[in-house]
């Protein structure tokens, strides 16, 4: 009879209404709206309202795929993804080792492991504005404390955000301090499910702890290393606060030294008024995720090991 | 074999040492530059520890105009982001695990769907939208996206299921109303996956970046890292004023972060793709 009270749509309604109305006033609308300004040259200068005429609007504006056309022949937009591509090869590589190492670190059966659990997550619980201000300062040439301890060593440390070769690279040093202890702690939860008793027995062979850590932990992590690589891959397409903050003199850094996509996508929409292009825009990054993504996944069986 | 245990063990804790200086050196140098007069940061060689300390940096940023309101803000939306996010995530959950409809699992699939959703897709119509509700500009606009989080649903569902139908059912028999069981039953017995989510909730809307950089658009109502931002275009080399904005902006998480340590331990990995 209870039973006979949980059933129905009806029942469920209220209870799924917040989330519904949040999910279509917030996810499923600006997705349409996203779509169909992406084919328009709205500037941002008329006005547009969406529930009184936005289709008409849309008409009236409509450029078909020229928005799409225009981005893909600018050299800007290239450069802008050749910026993102070189974070990703600096950033993925060493985010994957420094990870790895603070996750084996904490994970290792030693005595006051806690302490390095707690110090390696408080980059991650800092805000994008403020770590930036703190790299900023930590990378400022002359009276910043990096470029002091090189020159301590008898080095002259680079002009860092403020070089072009430099900019970049100093942006994937703080993004890896923000970002290790995140992502060690996904691997932490990959390794805690490592059954110990594998490690027992290779050590009944005796076998070294590099042999164990190459024939047992790796195999066995593969997955949730190509989880931590996928979805770091994500965000870092998406990279934006960081470079927003750490080089917000000039156009993006030195010569445009850091002009990434979404930062593209920011000024295009909200400060040069290109409403559509920068709709645009986001469909050609999301697409691009897309295939990455979809990439890697079809890679996922040559280096995945399932057989646990 | 002695000797190369030995070697292991120094090794680790090198290396474990050298990572963590890696992480916390930034926040002690934050913290040394805020306590330095404006003089004391163009000294070379520079002081690691302020000679002279002074509060000077904190009183001047708190004279800003902004400053106070923008931590209120903050706080504003941090509590609005977890009390709207956990009450419609939870109930949500309590559908989703508890009801049967039709369509529940279409409609959960494609909850979990819109995790794929990247925020630079969704900023510039959200603020269409929210400019037709007349909310751009209020913290509202920071607020009410908090009511559809599908992790939080798919989050809080896991935890539901876990919990026995019987329990409902004995609240049926009493007489309890499904609303009655669901805040008097459900959401007591989910207290540490309601918990975890609040941190989530309360981190995400604190630190958020993209979102109130371009929905609010009068000094009033930025929040902390908004304010923070703007600060550093016309400050632009006053790091002692700049560490104690972004001292000021840390706090708060850090003192969470080590009272509820075992929450965080739990399921922040859910929450894995930005935005």
């Amino acid at each position: 009879m209870s039973i006979q009270g949980r059933r129905g749509l009806r029942v469920a309604l209220p209870f799924l209404l917040p989330s519904l109305l949040g999910a279509a006033l917030f996810a499923i609308l600006p997705i349409i709206i996203s779509l169909l300004l992406s084919i328009t040259s709205w500037t941002g200068m008329s006005k547009v309202k969406i529930t009184d005429g936005f289709l008409r609007f849309v008409a009236e504006h409509s450029v078909g795929w020229d928005n799409f056309a225009a981005i893909l022949s600018d050299q800007e937009f290239w450069r802008a993804l050749s910026h993102n591509l070189y974070f990703i090869v600096l950033y993925l590589p060493l985010m994957l080792l420094f990870s790895l190492t603070c996750a084996l670190i904490i994970n290792a059966p030693k005595r006051g492991t806690g302490i390095y659990r707690v110090v390696y997550y408080l980059p991650v619980l800092t805000s994008w504005v403020a770590g930036s201000l703190i790299w900023k300062w930590l990378l400022s040439p002359v009276y910043g404390p990096i470029n002091n301890f090189l020159s301590f060593f008898g080095i002259e440390g680079p002009l860092w955000l403020q070089s072009e070769v430099w900019a970049m690279p100093s942006i994937v040093i703080a993004s890896i301090w923000k970002d290790m202890g995140f992502y060690a702690m996904v691997i932490l939860g990959g390794l805690k499910s490592i059954n110990i008793e594998y490690y027992e027995a290779a050590r009944i062979d005796g076998a070294s702890p590099l042999q164990m850590f190459q024939r047992i932990t790796l195999p066995l992590l593969s997955s949730v290393l190509f989880y931590v690589t996928m979805l770091s891959m994500i965000n870092a397409f998406q990279l934006f606060p960081q470079v927003m903050v750490m080089t917000k003199e000039g156009n993006a850094g030195p010569n445009g030294a850091t002009m990434v996509m979404v930062e593209r996508i920011y000024k295009y929409a909200f400060r040069y008024g290109k409403m559509g292009y920068a709709a645009a825009y986001s469909w050609i990054l999301f697409v691009i995720i897309m295939a990455f993504t979809y990439i890697q996944k079809r890679g996922e069986k040559r280096w995945v090991n399932y057989d646990v | 074999m002695m000797f190369k245990k030995h070697i292991n063990t120094v090794l680790y804790h090198v290396v474990a040492i050298l990572l963590g200086v890696m992480a916390i050196v930034p926040f002690l140098w934050m913290l040394s530059t805020s306590l330095k007069s404006s003089g004391a940061l163009l000294v070379i060689p520079i002081e690691w520890i302020p000679k002279e300390p002074t509060f000077f940096a904190y009183k001047r940023l708190f004279a800003l105009t902004g400053i106070v309101r923008s931590i209120g803000n903050s706080l504003v939306v941090s509590t609005g982001a977890v009390v709207v996010g956990l009450l419609s995530s939870s109930m949500a959950a309590f559908a989703f695990s508890k009801i049967r409809f039709k369509g529940s699992g279409f409609l959960f699939m494609m909850f979990i769907a819109s995790m794929m959703l990247p925020s630079h897709v969704i900023f510039i119509p959200l603020y269409l939208i929210m400019n037709d509700l007349h909310l751009v500009d209020t913290l509202f606009a920071l607020i009410l996206p908090y009511s559809f989080k599908a992790f939080a649903v798919f989050m809080l569902r896991q935890q539901m299921m876990g919990i026995p139908d019987a329990y409902l059912d004995a609240a049926a028999i009493d007489g309890a109303s499904l609303y009655r069981s669901f805040f008097t039953i459900f959401l007591p017995l989910c207290k540490t996956a309601l918990a975890t989510l609040a941190i989530i909730l309360a981190m995400d809307a604190w630190n958020d970046y993209l979102m109130p950089l371009v929905l609010m658009t009068s000094t009033k109502n930025y929040t902390l890292p908004i304010i923070l931002n703007a600060l550093s275009g016309q400050f632009k080399t006053s790091y002692d004023l700049l560490m104690a904005g972004a001292l000021i902006s840390v706090i708060p998480l850090l003192i969470i972060y080590i009272a509820a340590q075992r929450y965080f331990a739990s399921g922040l990995q859910v929450g894995g793709v930005k935005g």
